[in-house]
């Protein structure tokens, strides 16, 4: 039992406390751009659409993915017609699937990730293992940094697991090379959703 | 003295060998430094954050044991199970252990410097189950028999065409083919399976925060999550110092992790594991390793505020052009210079003197660590600890019996620069290092000190 | 005011000319300088080699030397941060403070303490600076690149004073030139290869000279620069701030 032995050498030796920097300073005031965060999503590789109804999801999809055979929309409405009763199953189910359509929480305009937790796609793996990946967001729901995010809407965790998602999965490992789809999705693309006034 | 590895020096003399390889790698990972450049200044306050992120982990240091204890109730109260490692041994029998209970003699693993910091992998081949690496750089170099040679880019090293001869050979790719789309689609293909069939899963630790003892872990392949996600157990293995107090924190080191690590604006995937989900185990070990003996050492406990971005390494001119596995330590580069010795100061007595404490390292590091400082700190403690060639010793004295007198400095300056202009050969030889690709500066006549005496003094 | 001049070893013993070009440059700008004989060295061959406690003898020597000066100047920012850094000497503690907070690297001191702002000097050369690594990180000489920061260049000011010379820019402004102290033998084939990157660096750029504040570079640079028989030389900054 190494516990205690553990932390008492570290309660003899740690430093003097010092205090917590104050971050306010890193804050911004203000809603983010969707326009700055619309940028940052198209040069880590991902594709962004403006929308004013759910109903233009599908013909953009399909444009750009004529081959889309088995989806899975989180809500009904993103595409009538997906998949019904995926949820059965350990994760595995989703090894074939072609597009995942998920809604996102919020976007951060600096670096373009996106907060997603389990209570909205209910399966942790889905975003992962699906081939290709859509997230719909609120054009309303952009956030400046990383620190508004933190402070102003996930302060405290929800659900058991949660992730900022940034693009599409990719890898630079062989010579520094940028290939898109490492073992996540293979593309991304984000729907902006602004509805009619 | 009797070391299990040659000396950096000899190993980088290696590296260096082939030349247009030596240029490959510098620039290779100098355009990484530069993209890193570039994302540090769009951020205007970029140099205030690196304060706030070292302050942060300052506060972490003299916290340590309570934010540890925070971390485990909040972990365990999200239903996680906790398991404390004094160090390596002890670390790879608890995985083992959990790996044997749940049957398994193949699993998934994504990166973790820690578990290659215990040397994991050969300890469970030993005991027949077999680790595959999913980070598809780690990969690479486990199917090459090698350790990472860079924390961040684990198989810099390598060129594409070595990495098409490996895939033909392991994976079945068609001979000669190193298109790295091509060779990226194939190992998608074949670490897919393995995830699929994989029960259970390792991941690192780039953060957890004691406040909701939650982990969180940074990829831009998403191999983390498809295995953890897949896995029926997920065990995460951390150093003790990757603890972070609050949540609002991931805001700075997520800002200033991929900036600095590849310059990218953040990973792809940052995800937070708090709770397992529904029918899986979560097993958190927290490993000391050294750790706890390294925070009681005032000059060098700024270390362990690393956050593995391997800033340093791409920065530094002596990596760039000498390779990781000059090192000989699962972290290379400045960083693994000052964290090494902690660990075994006899084998890692080269490390501090692998520098010539530019500085640049400090300069790029994201929370502020005095790099070369402690560089320079160490070879005090590394000399002082009896570590240091007795050439070396004997030839420091000589040079200080000489500096401290000044009369027999002014003759043996005066002998030396004579011999050389006499007798140029007893210094440019095959023995003298600096003649070997360099000639030796021309000795003048009168020092500066004999020409003042002469031409000033009255 | 009485400047101090402070000679390092390898500069007394190999390039004088840097020293005698030092000397009639603070001259030239009004200085009452004096050379105390018998100094040495600054003791840093020891202390990086992992020798600290063997340079008693050096600081004593040094805190002899230049006690009693208003500043002490040196044409060698490595040396000149090694006192800043490392001078104690028990029982002289406020002399070596002294010391420690009164030297000065020769650039800085011109651009700092006599805030110069016009030399009569000619080079009519391309020039590529050497930003060394101790001078520029450690004393601040210049801006680092690393750094998100406003740009400055104390060398540079100067050296945009002189009359005909042309700066060339660099692709690596401060990379470092793999000299190091006795890093430059003990892991001679980094060192060297570090040195002929940036060598290639400004040859590619055109430079005929490189300049520098720190001859412990230079002589390094120099070193490769002569064994490939190159026409490229290098001057200390003192060297081109003096030429007329």
């Amino acid at each position: 039992m190494s516990r205690e032995s553990i932390l008492a050498a570290i309660k003899n030796n740690q430093p003097e406390q010092q205090a917590l920097p104050d971050l306010n300073a890193f804050r911004r005031t203000g809603p983010g751009d969707p326009a700055a965060f619309r940028k940052v999503v198209e040069t880590l590789g991902g594709q962004v659409f403006g929308i004013s109804s759910y109903t233009e999801i599908q013909p953009l999809m399909a444009e750009h993915l004529p081959d889309a055979r088995k989806i899975v929309a989180i809500q009904e409405q993103y595409w009538p017609g997906a998949l019904t009763e995926w949820e059965a199953g350990d994760g595995r189910q989703f090894e074939d699937v072609d597009l995942a359509i998920i809604p996102g929480q919020f976007g951060v305009a600096e670096n373009g990730a996106i907060w997603i937790t389990d209570i909205e796609i209910k399966e942790r793996v889905l975003p992962f293992i699906t081939q290709h990946l859509a997230i719909v967001v609120s054009s309303q729901d952009i956030l400046p940094t990383m620190h508004d995010a933190y402070e102003e809407r996930i302060a405290r965790p929800e659900g058991g697991f949660g992730v900022f998602i940034a693009g599409p999965s990719k890898t630079a490992d062989i010579e520094q090379s940028l290939v898109l789809g490492a073992h996540g999705a293979k593309s991304l693309t984000v729907f902006l959703y602004t509805p009619k006034s | 003295m009797e070391h299990q590895h040659k000396e950096h020096s000899v190993l980088a003399e290696e590296f260096n060998a082939d030349e247009a390889r030596v240029n490959w790698h510098d620039e290779t990972l100098w355009w990484v430094r530069q993209k890193r450049d570039k994302m540090a200044w769009s951020i205007p306050e970029w140099e205030d954050l690196r304060e706030a992120a070292s302050r942060i982990k300052h506060n972490v240091l003299g916290n340590l044991h309570d934010y540890l204890l925070e971390f485990e109730r909040n972990a365990q109260a999200n239903g996680a199970v906790v398991h404390w490692a004094a160090d390596a041994a002890e670390h790879n029998k608890i995985v083992l252990q959990l790996l044997q209970e749940q049957g398994v003699k193949r699993m998934v693993k994504s990166k973790s410097m820690l578990t290659e910091e215990c040397h994991l992998n050969p300890y469970l081949a030993e005991h027949g189950i077999e680790v595959i690496d999913t980070d598809l750089g780690e990969r690479i170099v486990q199917l090459a028999k090698e350790p990472p040679s860079h924390i961040v880019l684990p198989c810099i090293h390598k060129k594409k065409e070595e990495i098409g001869d490996l895939f033909h050979e392991h994976l079945g790719t068609p001979a000669g083919n190193a298109d790295p789309k091509f060779l990226t689609a194939a190992a998608r293909q074949h670490l897919r399976a393995e995830f699929i069939q994989s029960r259970v899963a390792i991941t690192g630790v780039n953060f957890a925060v004691a406040e909701t003892g939650e982990m969180v872990v940074c990829t831009n392949e998403g191999n983390a999550d498809m295995g953890a996600h897949l896995a029926d157990v997920h065990i995460a293995c951390m150093g003790i110092e990757k603890i972070i107090p609050q949540r609002k924190h991931l805001g700075v080191f997520l800002r200033l992790l991929a900036r600095s690590a590849t310059g990218q604006p953040i990973t792809t995937y940052s995800s937070h594991f708090r709770a397992p989900k529904k029918g899986q185990q979560l097993h958190i070990v927290l490993v000391d390793n050294g750790r706890s003996r390294q925070l009681g050492r005032e000059d060098f406990r700024n270390s362990l505020k690393c956050i593995r971005c391997g800033a340093c390494m791409n920065t530094c001119p002596v990596y760039r052009r000498s390779g990781g596995h000059s090192y000989h330590n699962a972290i290379a580069g400045p960083i693994g210079a000052i964290l090494a010795p902690n660990l075994d100061m006899k084998e890692y007595a080269d490390l501090p003197f692998a520098s010539t404490l530019c500085g640049s390292c400090s300069n790029v590091c994201p929370v502020k660590i005095d790099i070369h400082q402690q560089l320079y700190k160490w070879r005090q403690v590394i000399t002082q600890e009896g570590y240091t060639k007795k050439t070396k010793a004997a030839g420091m004295h000589a040079m200080n019996i000489v500096l401290s007198k000044p009369g027999l400095y002014k003759t043996a300056g005066g002998v030396g620069r004579w011999v050389m202009r006499t007798f140029p050969a007893v210094v440019n030889n095959g023995l003298n290092p600096w003649f070997k690709q360099r000639e030796m500066p021309e000795a003048p006549k009168a020092s500066f000190a004999d020409w003042y005496k002469k031409n000033r003094k009255q | 005011m009485k400047v101090g001049l402070f000679i390092p070893c390898y500069i007394d013993q190999f390039y004088p000319q840097v020293g005698i070009a030092t000397l009639s440059l603070l001259e030239k700008l009004g200085c009452d300088v004096v050379y105390p004989q018998g100094q040495t060295c600054c003791g840093q061959p020891m202390a990086n080699s992992g020798f600290e406690h063997l340079t008693h003898g050096c600081n004593e020597l040094f805190v002899d030397h230049f006690a009693d000066l208003d500043y002490i100047v040196g044409p060698s920012g490595s040396c000149v941060l090694h006192i800043k850094d490392h001078l104690h000497v028990d029982g002289k503690e406020q002399a070596a403070t002294h010391i420690r907070q009164h030297i000065y690297e020769l650039a800085e001191f011109l651009t700092d303490v006599l805030k110069v702002d016009n030399l009569k000097a000619r080079f009519p050369h391309k020039v590529g600076i050497h930003q060394s690594c101790h001078g520029q990180r450690g004393l601040g000489l210049a801006q680092m690149s690393e750094l998100v920061a406003a740009p400055f260049s104390k060398p540079q000011q100067l050296l945009q004073m002189v009359e005909g010379l042309e700066l060339v820019e660099l692709k690596r402004t401060d990379e470092c030139c793999g000299f190091g102290g006795t890093f430059c033998v003990f892991e001679e084939a980094v060192s060297v290869k570090m040195g002929k990157d940036r060598i290639a660096d400004h040859v590619n750029n055109g430079a005929e000279y490189i300049t520098g504040n720190d001859v412990s570079c230079l002589m390094h640079l120099e070193g490769i620069l002569r064994r490939q028989k190159s026409n490229v030389k290098v001057l200390h900054i003192a060297e081109i701030l003096n030429s007329i």
